[in-house]
C-alpha cells in the first residue's frame, strides 16, 4: 500500500504511527486475514469498513495485542513491535474499545476507567479517592457528563457506556484508540455524541481507528477509509476523494459504477 | 462533547450531555439497593424477635448468644472463603473436605510430636495447598467450571486426609491448639452471671473486618469484584485473571484450614467425617447473605448475616426442641427464596 497523498496537512508526509505489513491471521483452517497492509498517521481518524467477517475485528485485535499475527510485521513509530498481550500494546499507547465494550457492569464508572491500572496510595492500597478525582477530571476533559463517577456502569445507557469505554481507553496517554463499531448498538440520539467524542480525541492529536458499518459515521469523522474484503485489502482513499456509494460498493466487493445505490447503510 | 455539528446528519442536537435516563419502574428499583443492603438485617431482626418470644429466658442470655457464635464460627470461616469464590462467579465444593484434610494434617503432626506452632500452622497451610491446586486446575487445566475441579478436590482431599490419618479419629490436642476454638476470655461477673467472650467470636469478627477491608481497599479485592462482573473486561484490561483466581481459591482453602482449627478446638479431635456437607452450609450462608451466583455481587456484612441466620435457625429450633428435619426443610426453603430474590433483583436491574 502506498500512503495516498492527503490534502490535510497534519497527515501528509509524516511517518505512520502504526504500520502493518503483509499481516495474515489463520484460525485453524480459517483465513481471517490474508496479507493485509495499512498505515495509520498521527492525529488521523482512519475508517475501516468491510462486510461482516471481512476481518476488521481480527485486524484490530492483532493491533491491540490480543491476537498474534500468523504472518507479517507490525511497526510502531517505525520500529518493529511485538505484542504478547494487550498490556504490551497499551505500553506503547495503543488502546482498544471492544465491540462488546468490556466493562464490568457491577462496578462504578471511575473503577471501570482505571480497571487494571488502579491508582494506589503510598501503602500500596487501592486509592478510591484518587480514582474518583482522576475520573472526574478526565471525563470533564473529554466533555463527558455523568451524574456521578460512583454510578454503576450497569445503570448507564448504551451511549454512556460507550463514553466510559472511550474514557478508559484514553485515561493514560493514549496515542492510538481503536474503536470497533462504537455506534452499532446505540440509540440514534446517542450516536452523535460518540462521534463528537471521536472528534474530540482527534483534536487532542490522538489517532483513531474507527470500524463502522454506518456511512454517516465514516463520513462525519474520518480522514481516510480502508476497505477490507474477505480478509484482504480491497480499497483505500482519503475521504474527500470518495463517496458514500463508492465505499458501500467496496464493502460489497465491487469497484465499478457504484452511483446507483440508494441506501446508505449496510448491515 | 464538542459544540459543533457542522451541518452533518447527527441526530442529537438538543442536548450535549450523556445523561441518565430515568426509568419508569421507580419504586421497586429504588427499594432494591436497600433490600440488598438491609434485607438480611430485617430477616435477622424478625428471627430474633420470634425466638425471644418463644424462649424469653434462654434465648437472649449471654451464654446462649456466645454459644451461637461459637457454633457458627466454623461456618463463618468456610463461608467467607466461599464468598470470594462466589464473587468470581465460581464455587468451591471442596472446602468441607479440605477442612478435614487440614485437621488431619494437624493431627498427624501433633501425634508425631511436633511443636504446637507447627501443628497450628499446618492446618491452614494444608488447606491453602489444596486451594492453590484448585486454582491452578481451574485456570491452567482450563476446567470448564470451578465446580468440576473442586468436586474432584472434594474427593481427593478427604481421601488424602484419611490416608495420612489411617482413617481414624485423632483425639487429644493441647490447649495451645484448642485455644482458638474453645477458649473463653473472662470479662468479669455482673449480677451473678459470668460473662465470657469466646475467642472464636473475636476471630470471626477480626477475619470479617479484614476481608471487608481487603475487598474494598486493595487492588486484589477490586479485581475480584471486576472478574465476577465481567471476566472478559478484566482480562482485556490487563488484569492477570488466572493469578487472581488462584489467589482466591488459595485463600478459600486457607480459611477452610482455619475452620478446621476451630473445630479441633471445640471437639479436641480430628475425625474422618469432619466437614461433611460443610461446603453446602457455606454456600447457603453466602446465598442467604445476598451473594449472587452470577458473580460480582454481595458484601462481607451480608455473608456475616447469612452465617448468623443459619446459626439462629439451628439454635432456635434446638431451643424449641424442633426436629433437625425441620431445620433442613427451613434452610432449604430459605435458600430457594434467597436465590429467587436474586433472580428478581437481576430482572429488575437489567430492565431498561
Ligand atoms: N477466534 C476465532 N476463531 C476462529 N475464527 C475466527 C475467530 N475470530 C474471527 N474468526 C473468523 O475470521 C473471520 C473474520 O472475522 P472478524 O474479524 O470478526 O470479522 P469482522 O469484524 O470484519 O466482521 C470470520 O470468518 C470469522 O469467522
Ligand atoms: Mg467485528
Amino acid at each position: 500500500m502506498v500512503a495516498t497523498g492527503k490534502r490535510k496537512s497534519e497527515t501528509s508526509s509524516q511517518r505512520p504511527i502504526i504500520e502493518g505489513r503483509g499481516i495474515s491471521k489463520f484460525f485453524g483452517a480459517v483465513t481471517a486475514l490474508n496479507d493485509v497492509s495499512f498505515e495509520l498517521y498521527p492525529g488521523e481518524v482512519l475508517g475501516i469498513v468491510g462486510d461482516n467477517g471481512a476481518g476488521k475485528t481480527t485486524l484490530m485485535k492483532v493491533l491491540s495485542g490480543l491476537y498474534k499475527a500468523s504472518e507479517g510485521d507490525l511497526l510502531f513509530e517505525g520500529q518493529p513491535a511485538h505484542f504478547n498481550s494487550p498490556k504490551d500494546a497499551r505500553k506503547l499507547g495503543i488502546e482498544m474499545v471492544y465491540q462488546d465494550l468490556a466493562l464490568a457492569g457491577n462496578m462504578a464508572i471511575a473503577e471501570n476507567i482505571y480497571l487494571g491500572r488502579e491508582p494506589r496510595n503510598k501503602f500500596g492500597f487501592y486509592h478510591l479517592g484518587a480514582s474518583q478525582k482522576m475520573a472526574r477530571k478526565h471525563l470533564s476533559n473529554l466533555k463527558i457528563h455523568v451524574k456521578s463517577v460512583d454510578q454503576k456502569v450497569e445503570e448507564l445507557s448504551g451511549g454512556q457506556r460507550q463514553a466510559v469505554a472511550i474514557a478508559r481507553a484514553t485515561a493514560f496517554d493514549a496515542k492510538v484508540v481503536i474503536m470497533d463499531e462504537p455506534t452499532a448498538a446505540l440509540a440514534i440520539r446517542e450516536v452523535g455524541k460518540v462521534l463528537d467524542l471521536i472528534k474530540n480525541l482527534k483534536d487532542r492529536h490522538i489517532s483513531v481507528i474507527l470500524i463502522s458499518h454506518r456511512m454517516d459515521d465514516i463520513f462525519y469523522v474520518c480522514d481516510r477509509v480502508v476497505a477490507l474484503f474477505q480478509g484482504t485489502n480491497f480499497a483505500e482513499s482519503p475521504l474527500e476523494d470518495t463517496s458514500r456509494s463508492e465505499v458501500i460498493g467496496w464493502i460489497m466487493g465491487t469497484k465499478e459504477n457504484p452511483g446507483e445505490l440508494s441506501h446508505d447503510r449496510v448491515e | 462533547m464538542t459544540e459543533s455539528s457542522e451541518g452533518q446528519k447527527v441526530a442529537d442536537q438538543d442536548n450535549h450531555t450523556l445523561e441518565t435516563h430515568t426509568r419508569p419502574d421507580g419504586l421497586a428499583l429504588r427499594l432494591l439497593p436497600y433490600i440488598d443492603k438491609y434485607g438480611i438485617l430485617i430477616v435477622i431482626f424478625v428471627m430474633v424477635a420470634v425466638l425471644y418470644v418463644t424462649q424469653p429466658d434462654v434465648f437472649l442470655s449471654w451464654r446462649n448468644i456466645t454459644n451461637i457464635f461459637k457454633q457458627t464460627a466454623v461456618n463463618a470461616m468456610l463461608s467467607i472463603g466461599m464468598f470470594l469464590a462466589i464473587l468470581t462467579a465460581g464455587i468451591d465444593l471442596s472446602i468441607g473436605s479440605v477442612m478435614m484434610l487440614g485437621m488431619m494434617s494437624a493431627g498427624v503432626a501433633q501425634f508425631a510430636g511436633m511443636p504446637w506452632p507447627i501443628v497450628l500452622i499446618l492446618a491452614p497451610l494444608a488447606g491453602m495447598g489444596a486451594g492453590l491446586v484448585n486454582g491452578i486446575g481451574i485456570t491452567k487445566l482450563r476446567m470448564p467450571h470451578p465446580f468440576i475441579m473442586t468436586l474432584g478436590m472434594l474427593f481427593m482431599a478427604r481421601g488424602l486426609g484419611n490416608l495420612i490419618s489411617g482413617g481414624v479419629p485423632l483425639t487429644g490436642f493441647p490447649d495451645a491448639i484448642r485455644f482458638l476454638g474453645s477458649y473463653q476470655i473472662p470479662l468479669g461477673e455482673y449480677d451473678g452471671t459470668r460473662f465470657n467472650l469466646p475467642v472464636a467470636l473475636v476471630l470471626t469478627i477480626v477475619v470479617y473486618i479484614a476481608f471487608s477491608l481487603m475487598l474494598k481497599h486493595t487492588v486484589l479485592g477490586r479485581r475480584i469484584y471486576a472478574i465476577g462482573g465481567n471476566p472478559e473486561a478484566a482480562r482485556v484490561s490487563g488484569i492477570n485473571v488466572d493469578a487472581v483466581l488462584i489467589t482466591v481459591y488459595g485463600i478459600c482453602g486457607f480459611m477452610a484450614g482455619i475452620g478446621g482449627l476451630l473445630l479441633i478446638g471445640r471437639t479436641s479431635s480430628a475425625f474422618p467425617t469432619a466437614g461433611t456437607g460443610a461446603e453446602l452450609e457455606a454456600i447457603a450462608a453466602c446465598i442467604i447473605g445476598g451473594a449472587s451466583f452470577f458473580g460480582g455481587r454481595g458484601t462481607v456484612l451480608g455473608v456475616f448475616g447469612g452465617v448468623i441466620v443459619m446459626g439462629l435457625i439451628k439454635n432456635g429450633l434446638n431451643l424449641n426442641n424442633v426436629s433437625v428435619f425441620y431445620q433442613q426443610i427451613l434452610i432449604g426453603a430459605i435458600i430457594v427464596i434467597a436465590v429467587f430474590l436474586d433472580v428478581l433483583r437481576r430482572e429488575i436491574g437489567t430492565r431498561k
